[in-house]
């Protein structure tokens, strides 16, 4: 049998006297769309920054397709594959969407390839309109698809998103979602979420944080009728 | 494609003025005039070498004198125990380079934030400055080149044509070395800023984080910048020794770095030609305030960067490509249309007159 896309063995983060992420046995099969839920302060955040190499953890061990990445550098984790959309739109502000992707694109592709890459993900993002415009001057809902366009463009094997509906308004929420369904047909995708709306719209299967370790993990249906998911997290929101 | 005719337009009219200056200017000014065109061709390599890894690069580095200097000090102690300078030339570009390099992997690689990138530059551009400083005396000597303390080193001996140490440069040749080292570095720049590396550096700028994520190795990139700036601030230092066949420890010193950073505040840090204009200007303009000695000169200048940081924060080329020709361009459209109406009146008026005829 082949090993998991990702997986991560007794994953733990510590912070001063705080424990972030508490020994966490996480695998991701390929080809999935893996939704991670959880209240604030429950290491969502922490655990989606191991995974890309923003922190190191305290202890334990992250694989991708077997091979330990537990020590590379993000450069190095990014090279494997692994694509990153972070929760502030981390994109090239004073740069046209034009070099943003190109940046991108030429990371893999030389010359015409690059270009011509570029062009396949400003039609598929419909980036048009505003492909000349520095990114600074963009709206928000906008700057989430140039950085979602910039991870594609990177050609990733899997792609991490880390609150991509954030500050979106109800339209904006609807496109992304079937974004990400569409992106989910050739990719495998790993989201953190808040927005259960958005959630419900897109999840297949569910991972539940609480308090730095894993409460429950199964498909909708599961996790949204689970007593003590409602309980800690979905309260309310899940009833109405 | 009209952005990139506009742009190799720029490009190519950079170009013409260039060669013209190159060959236009010792027929049309004396020979001290030359000398201190030079001078201000030389210092604008230095201009250059910050602009590339400041403005492009987004490292703010406090002691690019420290490479300056290190490359007159090279060439100086090389060349007088060498007596020729093709390997003196080579060395002043190297080990300045060599340096950043050094300094730029433990700065880099070990994720200092930008304000400590200052203060560690600055600081060892005063080590250099503090150490020279104090090698008075026979017993700082490499080779044959004595140090000299604050006195410096005299008579360092001028550039000749390369492998033969019989003829040197004469100050004519010397406009035209440096005039054209200037074009070269400016182009070469250019050129460097159109490939991949340049435009990743650029995105670094931006957003290092990004770059990361998308599998660049960001440390490297900016080592490799910052090294190609020591390499270019140690030409400049080297032109600069053997332009006045003089160096002291006052390369090192702190004014010198400021002053590179007045440059480029003022010229416009975002371009390359701004740091050129910045140079010219300001080091023009400090050489007429000290002949006339009505207000010292470093006040002036201090008044100058204020004025700019409040006033034109961006620089003279920024603002000059950005609101004074699009404001030139719309006076023109504005003007095109009441020409027509005022032809239209004409027309009426002769049409009315040939009616009453």
């Amino acid at each position: 049998m082949s090993p998991p896309l990702i997986e991560t063995r007794g994953l733990s983060m510590r912070f001063g006297g705080v424990q972030a992420v508490r020994n966490v046995d996480f695998s991701v099969a390929e080809g999935e769309l893996r939704c991670l839920i959880g209240p604030n302060g429950a290491g969502k955040s922490t655990f989606f920054k191991m995974l890309t190499g923003q922190l190191r953890p305290t202890s334990g061990t992250i694989f991708f397709r077997g091979a330990d990445i537990t020590d590379l550098q993000p450069h190095e984790i990014a090279r494997l594959g692994i694509g990153v959309k972070t929760q502030v739109p981390s994109v090239f502000n004073g740069l046209s969407v034009r070099e943003n992707l190109w940046i991108a694109a030429a990371r893999h592709n030389k010359g015409h390839a690059a270009n011509l890459a570029m062009e396949t993900q400003i039609e598929r993002l419909s980036l048009g309109p505003f492909v000349d415009k520095l990114v600074g001057q963009l709206a928000h809902g906008q700057r989430q698809w140039v950085e979602l366009g910039i991870v594609l463009c990177g050609a990733p094997t899997v792609i991490l998103l880390d609150e991509p509906a954030a500050g979106m308004t109800d339209d904006e929420t609807i496109r992304t979602a079937e974004l990400i369904k569409d992106i989910n047909s050739t990719h495998p995708l790993i989201v953190v979420e808040h927005d259960m709306s958005f959630i419900r719209r897109i999840a297949q299967r569910i991972t539940v944080f609480d308090r730095g370790a894993i409460l429950t993990e199964g498909n909708v249906e599961q996790v949204f009728g689970d007593q003590t998911v409602r309980n800690i997290y979905l309260g309310k929101q899940a009833a109405a | 494609m009209i952005a990139l005719m506009r742009a190799n337009a720029g490009l190519a009219a950079v170009g013409v003025i260039g060669i013209a200056l190159l060959i236009g200017l010792p027929m049309a000014v004396d020979l001290f005039a030359l000398l201190q065109i030079t001078l201000y061709a030389i210092m604008s390599i230095l201009a250059l070498s910050l602009a590339f890894v400041w403005g492009y690069g987004g490292i703010l580095c406090f002691g690019q004198s420290a490479f300056f200097g290190l490359g007159a000090y090279a060439y100086a102690v090389a060349v007088i125990n060498i007596g020729e300078s093709t390997l003196p030339l080579l060395t002043a570009v190297a080990l300045p380079a060599a340096l950043a390099a050094g300094l730029g992997y433990f700065m880099f690689y070990s994720r200092i934030s930008d304000v400590y990138v200052g203060v560690i530059t600055l600081t060892v551009a005063l080590i250099f400055y503090h150490c020279i400083n104090s090698t008075a005396g026979p017993e700082y000597h490499i080779g044959e080149a004595l140090l000299g303390g604050f006195n410096g080193i005299p008579s360092i001996p001028s550039i000749n044509i390369p492998f033969r140490p019989d003829a040197p440069l004469e100050p004519e040749d010397m406009f035209y070395v440096s005039m054209g080292l200037l074009l070269l570095t400016y182009f070469g720049l250019k050129g460097l800023l159109a490939t991949r590396f340049g435009r990743v550096l650029v995105a670094i700028r931006e957003n290092e984080q990004r770059v990361e994520f998308l599998g660049y190795d960001a440390r490297l990139h900016k080592l490799i910048a910052f090294s190609i700036s020591g390499g270019l601030a140690g030409l400049a230092g080297c032109l600069f020794a053997t332009w006045g066949n003089y160096v002291s420890p006052t390369v090192f010193s702190i004014v010198q770095s400021a002053q590179v950073i007045i440059w480029l505040m003022v010229g416009g840090a975002g371009t390359l030609l701004g740091p050129v204009i910045g140079c010219f200007a300001i080091s023009w303009l400090t050489a007429e305030v000290g002949t006339q000695q009505i207000i010292p000169a470093n006040v002036m200048l201090g008044a100058i960067l204020l004025g700019f940081v409040l006033l034109v924060p961006r620089g003279i080329a920024p603002m000059v490509t950005e609101q004074v020709i699009p404001w030139l361009i719309s006076l023109n459209r504005i003007a095109t249309p009441r020409r027509r109406t005022a032809q239209k009146m004409q027309a009426q008026a002769v049409k009315a007159q040939e009616i009453k005829a």
